[in-house]
Order: C-alpha cells, then sequence, then structure tokens
C-alpha cells in the first residue's frame, strides 16, 4: 500500500511521462503527416513507410496520458475536457481521419490514393494544431478573453511546427537521397518557428500567471532552474550548426538532430511541469485534491510496475528491428 | 430542441456503436490470422501464407478504425457524463487502466511486427507477434467487458459519501453477470469474423476466383460458424438466466411481459404498447417463455408491474432482443447448410454462395442488437442501483454537444462508406491479380507471367 499523497506524485509523473512520450513518438508520425508532399508520389510512399510499423502504437501514449488524468484525477479530467469540448471534438476527428487515411490509401481504389493522401495531411495538421489549441487554453487557465484565444492561435502553430520539426528530424535519420536533402530544408525552417514558438510561451507563461513568475524568479531557485533555458536554447543552436552539415558523408550523424528535438521537446515539458506543480487545473484544482482513492490507485500501480517496463522493452525491440534507413513496406 | 442529457446519449450511443462493430471483428480475426500462419509454418502449403496475407490486410485497416475511434472514448467519460468518474472512478478506472496498460500497448507495440516485420524477423518471431496480437484483443475484451459487467450486476465495493471504493478487486471483476457476458461476446465476435471470411470468400468464387485460397477459407469460415453458432444459443440461454435472476426486470422487458404470470407465453411477434401496458397482435408460443427461463411450464416470470419506474423502454428491448435471436438462427441455419453441402464434396450453389455475402456483416446486425439489449435494458441506471444516466450527464451547452454529434455522425457514413467499399475493392483486386510471389515455398509452378500482387501499404 502506499501513501495518498506520494500516490498523487507518482502518478502525475507517470502521466507527464506519457505524455511526453506521446508529444515525440506521435509527434515525429504528426510531423511526417503534415510535411506529406501531394505531388511527389515517391516520396510520400517513402514518408509514410517510415512511420507504418510504429503509429499505432505511438497514438496509444495519448490513451495512457488521457487514461491516467481519467482514472487517478477524474474530477481534473472532466473540468480540464468540458473546458476544451469543441478543440477536443476536433482533435479526435483528426486523429481518427488520419488514422484511416494512412490504411485507405494504400487500399482503397487507386484513383482515391491523393484524396487519401490529403486526408492524411489535413488530419495530422488539424491534430497537432488543435492539440496546441489545447495547450494554450490550459497554460491561459481557460480564460474566456480575446488576448487568450489569441495566444492559443499561436500556440497552435507553435505544437504544428514543433512536430513538423521533429517529424523532419526522424526523416533525416530514415530516409536517404534527395528526400534526406528535403527533410534537412525542412528541419531548419521549422526548428525557426519551434524556437520562436517556445520563447513565445516562455514569455507569456509567467507574465500572465503571477504564480508561476514566483515560481521561476524565486532566488536561489531560478540558479537551479536556470540551466534548463539556457540548455534548450544550446540545443536549438546546436541543432541548426548540424542541419548545416547534413547530410554528411557516410551519413555520420543523421540522428543528431533528432535526439537533440527529443531532447528540447522533454525540457520544455518539464519546464511546463515545472511551471505548474502542483496544480493539475491551473490555478484552481491541485493534484492531491482531484485525485482517486488511493486503494483504486494502489491496485493500478502494482501493475503499471509490472506492465510498463515490458511496454518499454518491446517497444525499443520494435524499434530495432525496423532499424535504419526505411524500406518498402511490405506485408509479407 | 433536443437537451444536453439527450444528445450526449446519443452521441455516447453513435461512437460506442460505431467503435464496438470493428473490435468485434478483430477479436476473433486474430486467432483466424494466428491459425492461417501457424499451418503455414507447420505445413509450407503457400495457400495458407495467400489467405493470411489477403486477411491480414483487411485486419489492420478494421484495426486502425477500431484503434482510433477508440481513443473517442478515453475523452468522452469525462466530457459528456463527467458524474460517472466522479461516482465509481475508482472502480471503472483502475479496469480501464489495465485495459490500456494489458491489452492495448501489446496489441499495438506487435502489430507492426506482425504487419511490417515478415522478412525482418524470424518465422517464429513473426508467428509469435500473430499470437500476441491476437492475446491483446483478447484481453482488452476481457477488461472492457469486466467494468460493463460490474456496471450491470455491481458487487464487491462499498458506497461511502455517495462515492463507490473498491473493496474486493476479484469480487468486482469477476462479478455475477461477467462470466457470461464476456463468453457471449467472444463467441459474437468469433461468429462475426466467420461470416464475414465466408461472406468475402463467397464473393471471391462468385466473381470467378477459382484460387485455392478463397476455397480453404470458406470451408475454415463455415466450420468455425457451424461449431460457434449452435454454442452462443447456449450461452445465450445461460446469459438469459443469469439475467433473471440479477436484473429480471430486463427480461421482462425482452419477454414483453406486463404483468407477473405464470406460464407465460414465448412472444414470436408483438407490438408492445407502453401507454396502455399490453401487447398487439401478439404471434406467441403458449407457455414456453416460462418453460425457457424457469424450465418448469408453469414457471412464474416477473412482469414489468412490479418494478413501477424502475424499467427500461419495452419496445427497443423487445424488437432488439427479437433481431439478435432472428440473426442467429439465420446463422445457424446458413452455416451447417452450407457446411453439410461442402462436407458431401459438392460446390456451393450460387444462391447460397449469394446468401453468404449478404450475410458478410449479419454478425454486426446480431452483436448491436445484442449490445441494445444489454445497454438500453440497463436504464434508467448507468449502474445498477448507483448512480442513473440522468444524473451522470454534463453541463455543457447542448448547441455544442449538437455540433460535435453532427460531426461524428457525418464522419461515421463517411468512414462506414469507405471501409465497405476498400474491402470490396481488395477482394476484387485479389480476384484479378494472381497471389504466388517468389519467395513463397511453392513447388514449381508453371506461369507465363507471375505478376506480383501489390503488397504496398
Amino acid at each position: 500500500m502506499f501513501e495518498a499523497d506520494s500516490l498523487a506524485v507518482i502518478f502525475v509523473s507517470l502521466m507527464g511521462f506519457s505524455l511526453l512520450l506521446y508529444a515525440i513518438l506521435d509527434g515525429y508520425d504528426l510531423g511526417v503527416g503534415i510535411l506529406l508532399p501531394l505531388k511527389q508520389k515517391d516520396d510520400s510512399d517513402t514518408m509514410i513507410a517510415s512511420i507504418g510499423p510504429f503509429w499505432d502504437a505511438n497514438e496509444t501514449w495519448l490513451v495512457l496520458a488521457i487514461g491516467l488524468l481519467l482514472i487517478a484525477f477524474p474530477a481534473a479530467h472532466s473540468h480540464i475536457f468540458k473546458e476544451l469540448y469543441l478543440p477536443t471534438a476536433v482533435l479526435l476527428i483528426s486523429l481518427v481521419l488520419r488514422g484511416v487515411a494512412f490504411d485507405f490509401r494504400a487500399k482503397a481504389a487507386f484513383s482515391h490514393k491523393p484524396t487519401w493522401n490529403k486526408v492524411f495531411k489535413v488530419g495530422s495538421l488539424l491534430a497537432a494544431m488543435s492539440q496546441g489549441y489545447m495547450l494554450g487554453m490550459y497554460v491561459m487557465g481557460f480564460e474566456d478573453t480575446l488576448a487568450a484565444y489569441a495566444f492559443s492561435l499561436l500556440s497552435a502553430f507553435g505544437v504544428a511546427a514543433a512536430y513538423a520539426y521533429i517529424g523532419a528530424c526522424w526523416l533525416i535519420m530514415k530516409t536517404e537521397g534527395a528526400l534526406q536533402v528535403q527533410a534537412v530544408n525542412w528541419a531548419k525552417k521549422t526548428g525557426l518557428i519551434c524556437f520562436i514558438g517556445v520563447i513565445a510561451v516562455s514569455a507569456v507563461n509567467p507574465l500572465i500567471n503571477p504564480d508561476v513568475y514566483a515560481k521561476w524568479f524565486a532566488w536561489p531557485t531560478t540558479l537551479y532552474i536556470l540551466p534548463l533555458p539556457v540548455l534548450c536554447f544550446a540545443l536549438f543552436v546546436y541543432s541548426q550548426i548540424q542541419l548545416k552539415q547534413l547530410p554528411a558523408v557516410d551519413d555520420k550523424g543523421c540522428w543528431r538532430p533528432f535526439v537533440a528535438a527529443v531532447v528540447i521537446f522533454s525540457l520544455c515539458l518539464f519546464g511546463l511541469a515545472f511551471s505548474f506543480f502542483p496544480y493539475i487545473v491551473p490555478g484552481k484544482l491541485t493534484i492531491w485534491e482531484s485525485a482517486a482513492a488511493p486503494e483504486s490507485l494502489s491496485f493500478i500501480l502494482w501493475g503499471a510496475i509490472v506492465v510498463v517496463p515490458v511496454i518499454i522493452s518491446y517497444t525499443i525491440f520494435s524499434y530495432r528491428v525496423f532499424w535504419g534507413k526505411v524500406q518498402e513496406l511490405r506485408y509479407n | 430542441m433536443f437537451e444536453t442529457l439527450m444528445l450526449s446519449r446519443m452521441q455516447f450511443a453513435a461512437n460506442i456503436s460505431f467503435h464496438i462493430l470493428f473490435p468485434t471483428i478483430t477479436i476473433a480475426l486474430s486467432w483466424f490470422l494466428f491459425y492461417f500462419k501457424l499451418r503455414f509454418v507447420q505445413t509450407g502449403e503457400p495457400v495458407w501464407m495467400r489467405a493470411y496475407r489477403f486477411w491480414v490486410k483487411i485486419f489492420a485497416i478494421t484495426f486502425a478504425i477500431g484503434v482510433v475511434t477508440g481513443i473517442t472514448m478515453s475523452f468522452q467519460f469525462g466530457t459528456n457524463w463527467p458524474k460517472f468518474m466522479e461516482t465509481v472512478g475508482n472502480i471503472a478506472g483502475p479496469l480501464l487502466g489495465y485495459e490500456v496498460l494489458t491489452a492495448f500497448f501489446l496489441e499495438a507495440g506487435f502489430l507492426g511486427i506482425m504487419l511490417f516485420g515478415m522478412n525482418r524477423v524470424s518465422a517464429r518471431v513473426h508467428t509469435l507477434a500473430t499470437l500476441i496480437v491476437a492475446i491483446g484483443t483478447t484481453l482488452s475484451a476481457f477488461w472492457i467487458l469486466a467494468l460493463n459487467s460490474w456496471m450491470q450486476t455491481p458487487q464487491g465495493h462499498e458506497m461511502r459519501d455517495g462515492v463507490a471504493f473498491p473493496v474486493d478487486w476479484l469480487a468486482i471483476i469477476f462479478n455475477p453477470s461477467f462470466p457470461y457476458r464476456l463468453s457471449h461476446m467472444v463467441v459474437a465476435s468469433g461468429l462475426t469474423a466467420a461470416f464475414l471470411i465466408a461472406g468475402i470468400s463467397a464473393y471471391r468464387l462468385l466473381k470467378g476466383d477459382d484460387k485455392q485460397a478463397p476455397k480453404l477459407t470458406l470451408k475454415i469460415a463455415l466450420t468455425v460458424a457451424m461449431v460457434l453458432a449452435p454454442l452462443q444459443i447456449f450461452i445465450g440461454d445461460m446469459h438469459g438466466l443469469n439475467t433473471l435472476e440479477h436484473q429480471p426486470q430486463k427480461i421482462a422487458a425482452m419477454e414483453g411481459v406486463w404483468h407477473t404470470e405464470k406460464g407465460a407465453p414465448l412472444l414470436l411477434f408483438a407490438i408492445p404498447d407502453e401507454q396502455n401496458k399490453t401487447n398487439h397482435f401478439e404471434l406467441a408460443i403458449p407457455k414456453m417463455a416460462s418453460f425457457i427461463l424457469t424450465h418448469d411450464l408453469e414457471g412464474e416470470i416477473k412482469g414489468l408491474n412490479e418494478f413501477e419506474g424502475n424499467h427500461p423502454p419495452v419496445a427497443p428491448l423487445f424488437f432488439a432482443f427479437r433481431i439478435m435471436v432472428g440473426v442467429g438462427m439465420l446463422m445457424l441455419i446458413i452455416s451447417w447448410l452450407s457446411r453439410i453441402q461442402l462436407w458431401r464434396n459438392k460446390p456451393l450453389p450460387t444462391w447460397l454462395l449469394r446468401v453468404l455475402v449478404a450475410m458478410s456483416f449479419s454478425g454486426w446486425l446480431a452483436t448491436l442488437a445484442g449490445w441494445y439489449v444489454t445497454e438500453i435494458g440497463r436504464q434508467p441506471w448507468l449502474v445498477t442501483g448507483i448512480l442513473t444516466v440522468k444524473d451522470a450527464a454534463t453541463d455543457i451547452a447542448p448547441g455544442n454537444v449538437a455540433l460535435s454529434l453532427s460531426l461524428y455522425l457525418i464522419l461515421y457514413v463517411v468512414l462506414m462508406t469507405a471501409y465497405l467499399h476498400t474491402i470490396f475493392t481488395m477482394a476484387n483486386r485479389a480476384v484479378e491479380i494472381e497471389e504466388i510471389t517468389d519467395d513463397e515455398k511453392v513447388k514449381p509452378v508453371v506461369h507465363s507471367m507471375p505478376i506480383k500482387e501489390s503488397n504496398y501499404v
């Protein structure tokens, strides 16, 4: 049996971990969808093949993250999603559309393929943007003001750019030739937009939330937390320098931009978590106020302790099986 | 016009009805695929691999729709039914959590290897991946039916200040209606997949496909249907007796028994009249309902009069139940008729093939009708005796729910059209294209122009 207070912390950490894995993993496959060229048929086939074996499992991390919110913090779940009712509906419909488009584009009549490609691209873009919009509204405390909507819209473009950025980095790692060169260009541009977006969110967040301001700018916490933004900035610079040198001879370092993007994503999420902890609904509800019964959380935690490492190991196994440059996807 | 409660109910019904269609196929189809793969490994006969390859694509597309429409569910509890999680979240949460942890990840994690990894892992690992996906889909049914059954027949919990707390997890999971509902659903999935395989195989034969694979899959599917159809009737009967014990008002509505009576007749058809609490145009077999439910011709069946204000609407249950049973009987007749014909080494006549094609999705009809019986039959409760549907609903503006509901409905119409169209396109393509590829273990076959089937995703 675990203590009620520590259970809430354990579960919010687990949820943050799933959310981070979701943002990285589904982030790159949504990004690939956003970047999908509608004209070059071969490129789009290769790009889709690079995410084919993974996207199902990637989306499962969203189900886990939202599931953990629902299971561990039911009051917060209903509060947040009542506020975000319509963007949630848009997100879900976009995810459905892009998910089925992935399968239909290959299996429906050949003449319909360009249509499903479009659906895949638009669905990916809308899914990313609605997530960004939801993030923006969350940071703004679900305010019903013009400023909040404007900021959320900005955040929508920011998250779409971030996903496109990690998607481009994924493609640099998984592809060769002209497509790889194209991916490097995409990564440079989207990386820059993403960088501006991160700065915008980091600036607005403490300015509108006094609690967040107090947290970041309280001596000596500032000193401990300072490496976070510095490291994030350094990684953006590092990534741009690396991108200038790619593609390199023997494909040396093709994985570096992707790893840099993964670390940037992790730092940003950690920064957000640090800003709001222990609130799960900013300014309204803490994790302890909204946590479910300890006997229920203990029951599920024992399972999670056993199962999550297993999930991670077979996820790694699956990535190893499809390691290296992408090949034509075949059902054999 | 409509209130938020009604719109939320319609939206939930639309989402769950659409979603359940796809897992109903994949739960059993995954086991069929495992069987095809296993037979290929054992015999090396390429026909098994061709059967596998054709059906794994249909599995992929069905599974994908199941996954993405399932994501909707994890959001909807909070958005439209906030009191549900606030009241019974301590029970429902962990059961849903275990479903995600033990089933969803298992399926999704090994699906990539199952679909695209055949050349990248050993044959053994690939067969294992196929088996794990099948186990995952079945585990998923286990957890979700445990939760659904607990909502029907709750036990193993205690109420403190209006909130349910778990006391005994084994009692919660293995609640009284769970074993029956789980077996009923798993067998329903088996019948649905069997009739889908039989129907699409029959379609290929009708289109002049003279390859071995559709004949083989037709035979296997009919064998499975022939065994499962009577088994399902037996399980359904046990499930009914269990319901009579724990939710007698549901049985009373299903059978249209308005007043408690001894020696109640079995109504084959009637039009229930909720206003006057009676039935019109009854077509009945005397004393049969009492006999089926109590195994005694003069047995007493409690009528709806004993559950005043606390029983489900009668007409939807009455009709849905008859649709389910009717389709089930048709499945029994057609599967036996066709399988015996094949057993006598005679090809199926065209009319029978056409009937099988028409019945490709008959499993969907029976499964949906069955779920409507069990879910509408729980009304007015969301969780029997603990929480009513009315009390669980959200207070979001009705306009928002109306908008999301309309979007979902449009989406589902588009998806269903595309899904059905794609399945038959794939069947047509399989008829036209020779499916033999060089990397199969084929005995020397003479082919003037071996055209490869497009395996490209």
